[in-house]
């Protein structure tokens, strides 16, 4: 398969591209939620534009009444998003908990899928238990009690979690913290008895809750997928999670670079654009190189997720998520870091955008793991 | 196309048949690549005979049409081809300068008449080409050329001097850009070919820091060149020579050479292991920014073909596939430790690592200099101010 966008995508980046810059612009959502203090972070009125668009059900199957297409046409949108940092449960809910639902049995998708696609529901992941993505290490238990299980223990960085009609929650089940099997995912309810959510205000603006778990009594039909066997689902949607995060981030990068490269044709000192300096020129173009660089791994990574079958994630797929999200990461937090230096003085005021990228970045730099946890993971990949 | 999963089948089925083990091997040195020509000799068995079963199907240029020595195949088949090369490992039957560069600008500029005669012979590896484009006061300024050819009619009469012309020495002919309008810069510059057994050629190789004599400089004395070996029009022949850079570039980026080869940690760790934690750690981040450019590479090929890339893109492949294989090859000497600083034992290979550490430095000045190629992209693809 060629590594570019075939015509329909072609036609869905244009029309979320164009959405993307009408509805979800930065004055409109970002910093109008932001300036309200708003407790979600986001609009619930962009979240049902979102889900009139088809948007919320990309990777819904045809059968459950979604669009049934892939970590590609995801991946158009989330670069929108990225362009005009767009707040919106899109990645939790349609990527993440949409790929975990879709292990789930019919009860679980007829309880949940509806709700998502029209727009009118919002669903979080918990995954971590630090401040640093450590999924190989679950310690949260889930222990059988009467015709379920109960839940105790500790969730951060889950993002809008307070916001969430439903968190997905990864939980052991059997073994120890750091075994690779004995792992269960949990759908469970926003008002389940024991469930306590601490959310708090993020460097981007986005809100995040801490989780805590004190013996939460969920009955078996919550378990998504096979008991104890929970971590290819898992992984999964930390392949979702990543790539699509690598893809925001790209999104990220590219629109610092533009606003950079527009203000270097336009700002004059000394008698000149700042632009015509050659050494702006050139750590803008090394800076465009390496957007490029990062924006074909993350296609790569795409397919590769799309080409597998309904399977567990192929290592050839995940070693190019973490090298996506390693390569994005780097290269959008490159965009933004020149993006500030400039711009200069304005780079630094709260009223030029650009500290909203570099803002984004950081966040999205840290959820579900940074550069170097994924190095990592492509170093343990390789066999080193 | 015909089938994919048939043609893979096809291709499958043929390398087994055909691609000698010995020819499935990694390239170790520079003796174990197969360059043809008229003075070329074979290093082994397999790869005369890799050769010439290639030669016999088209597979030395395999995009290439089936009447200019090639196999005609698609697009989406020469990936096909490419990537069932990759799985086996196979080495490319042949190398030459002349399918890298030459090939696609006969393709592009050349009289039918031209490509038949030159293509094929490039195609069977009977001919092996140079490249005469540097000069001693012209390198990154590469239009300020001098070498001069003074029109006589029926042919040219060539003098002059170029530079850094690879393997001048051991090539059977040179594509030239030769200057035939002195009063107009880049209007006043031809495309010629010409045989380097001519009488008023010759060449003295140029010993490097990596104590090998790749390049060499080349002298023209009253060279006479037959006007029937002009490729494009006369005085157009920076046309030709800005489009064969680009091919240039993308030979020298090493796009398409497929992203695993690019990777060093998984080797390095199974010869001996990385002890260093902050050495694996910069292995690691290598192998990221190389399976990155793998996809780049697959990317920017695929994109090519169906001309949907920047024209200018070549020049981002080349800046960062140069910059990449520079620090690959610091890693590289780093992880080696001592054994790598070996020049002539047998042991290092006759100091293959450390030469090649030194030979990777002209990766970012030959073909365009990093910062030549920085100043293009700044103009040509993000339209900076007075770029």
């Amino acid at each position: 398969m060629p590594l570019y966008h075939n015509d329909d995508q072609a036609m869905l980046a244009d029309s979320a591209r164009g959405f993307m810059a009408d509805e979800g612009a930065i004055a409109k959502q970002l910093r109008h939620f932001r300036d309200i203090a708003c407790k979600d972070g986001f609009g619930h009125a962009l979240w049902s534009q979102f889900a009139e668009m088809g948007f919320t059900g990309i990777l819904v199957p045809e059968a459950d009444g979604g669009l049934g297409m892939g970590h590609v046409e995801a991946g158009i949108v989330l670069e929108e998003i990225g362009r005009n940092l767009t707040p919106s449960p899109f990645l939790t809910s349609s990527v993440m908990a949409a790929t975990a639902l879709g292990a789930g049995g019919d009860d679980l998708r007829g309880r949940y899928l509806p709700g998502l696609l029209e727009g009118t529901s919002v669903y979080a992941v918990a995954i971590d238990e630090g401040p640093k993505h450590r999924p190989e290490r679950i310690a949260t238990s889930a222990t059988r009690a009467g015709n379920g299980f109960k839940l105790s223990g500790t969730k951060s960085f889950v993002v809008q979690g307070a916001s969430a009609d439903m968190l997905v929650i990864a939980a052991r089940t059997a073994g120890s913290d750091d075994d690779v099997d004995g792992i269960t995912l949990f759908a469970v309810p926003k008002d389940a008895a024991g469930l306590s959510l601490d959310s708090v205000r993020l460097v981007d603006s986005a809100m995040a809750a801490h989780v805590k778990l004190d013996n939460v009594q969920l009955d078996a039909d919550a378990v998504i997928g096979e008991v104890d066997g929970g971590r290819a689902v898992l992984n999964k949607v930390l392949s979702a999670g990543r790539v699509g995060a690598a893809a925001e981030s790209v999104g990220v990068g590219m629109g610092a670079f533009d606003m950079t490269t527009t203000y270097l044709k336009q700002r004059k000192q000394f008698g000149k654009l700042i632009g015509e300096f050659q050494s702006l020129q050139h750590r803008a173009a090394h800076l465009y190189s390496e957007l490029e660089i990062a924006r074909a791994a993350v296609i790569k990574a795409q397919q590769l997720l799309d080409g597998g079958s309904d399977g567990p994630v192929s290592e050839r797929a995940e070693l190019m998520v973490s090298v996506a999200k390693a390569k994005a990461g780097q290269a959008a937090g490159l965009a933004v870091k020149e993006g500030v230096q400039m711009h200069g003085g304005i780079g630094m005021t709260d009223e030029y955008d650009i500290g909203l990228y570099m803002k984004r970045d950081r966040a999205l730099a840290e959820f579900m793991g940074d550069q170097y946890y994924h190095a990592q993971r492509v170093a343990v990949l390789s066999g080193y | 196309m015909s089938d994919p999963d048939a043609f893979r089948a096809e291709a499958r089925a043929w390398l087994e048949a055909n691609c000698p083990p010995e020819m499935r091997a990694p390239v170790q040195s520079e003796e174990d690549v197969c360059w043809g020509g008229r003075n070329f000799k074979f290093k082994n068995p397999a790869q005369k005979a890799w050769l010439e079963a290639c030669v016999a199907k088209g597979y030395t240029v395999p995009d290439w049409p089936v009447a200019y020595g090639g196999a005609g195949l698609t697009p989406a088949e020469a990936k096909i081809w490419r990537e069932e090369m990759q799985r086996i490992g196979a080495r490319p039957p042949l190398s030459s300068f002349g399918i890298w560069m030459l090939g696609p600008a006969l393709l592009k500029f050349g009289t039918e008449e031209q490509k038949v005669h030159y293509l094929g012979q490039v195609a069977r590896g009977e001919i092996r080409w140079c490249q005469g484009y540097s000069e001693p006061g012209s390198g990154s300024d590469l239009v300020s050329l001098q070498t001069f050819g003074e029109d006589k009619g029926d042919h040219w009469v060539v003098n002059g001097q170029k530079i850094w012309t690879s393997y001048a020495d051991k090539a059977d002919w040179i594509f030239c850009l030769v200057r035939t309008d002195k009063a107009n810069k880049y209007q006043g510059i031809s495309f010629l070919l010409f045989d380097m057994a001519s009488p008023g050629v010759s060449t003295k190789p140029i010993l490097l820091i990596s104590g090998n004599s790749p390049f060499c400089e080349t002298f023209f004395d009253n060279v006479s060149v037959p006007k029937e070996q002009l490729v494009g029009e006369l005085n157009r022949g920076w046309d030709v020579a800005k489009y064969l850079l680009g091919h240039e570039r993308e030979m020298i980026s090493g796009a398409g050479g497929g992203d695993r080869m690019n990777t060093i940690g998984a080797i390095l760790s199974r010869n001996g292991g990385v002890e260093d934690p902050l050495l694996r750690a910069e292995l690691a981040m290598f192998d990221v920014d190389a399976l990155a450019y793998g996809a780049m590479g697959e990317k920017f090929l695929d994109e090519v073909k169906v001309g949907k890339g920047h024209p200018a893109g070549s020049n981002m492949m080349k800046y960062a596939g140069t910059e990449l294989n520079k620090r690959r090859h610091e890693l590289l000497m780093a992880a080696g430790g001592s054994a790598a600083l070996e020049w002539d034992s047998a042991a290092s290979n006759g100091g293959s690592r450390a030469r090649g550490w030194l030979r990777t430095k002209a990766n970012s000045i030959e073909g365009g200099t990093s910062e030549v190629m920085l100043n293009v992209i700044a103009k040509r693809i993000l339209d900076l101010p007075g770029a």
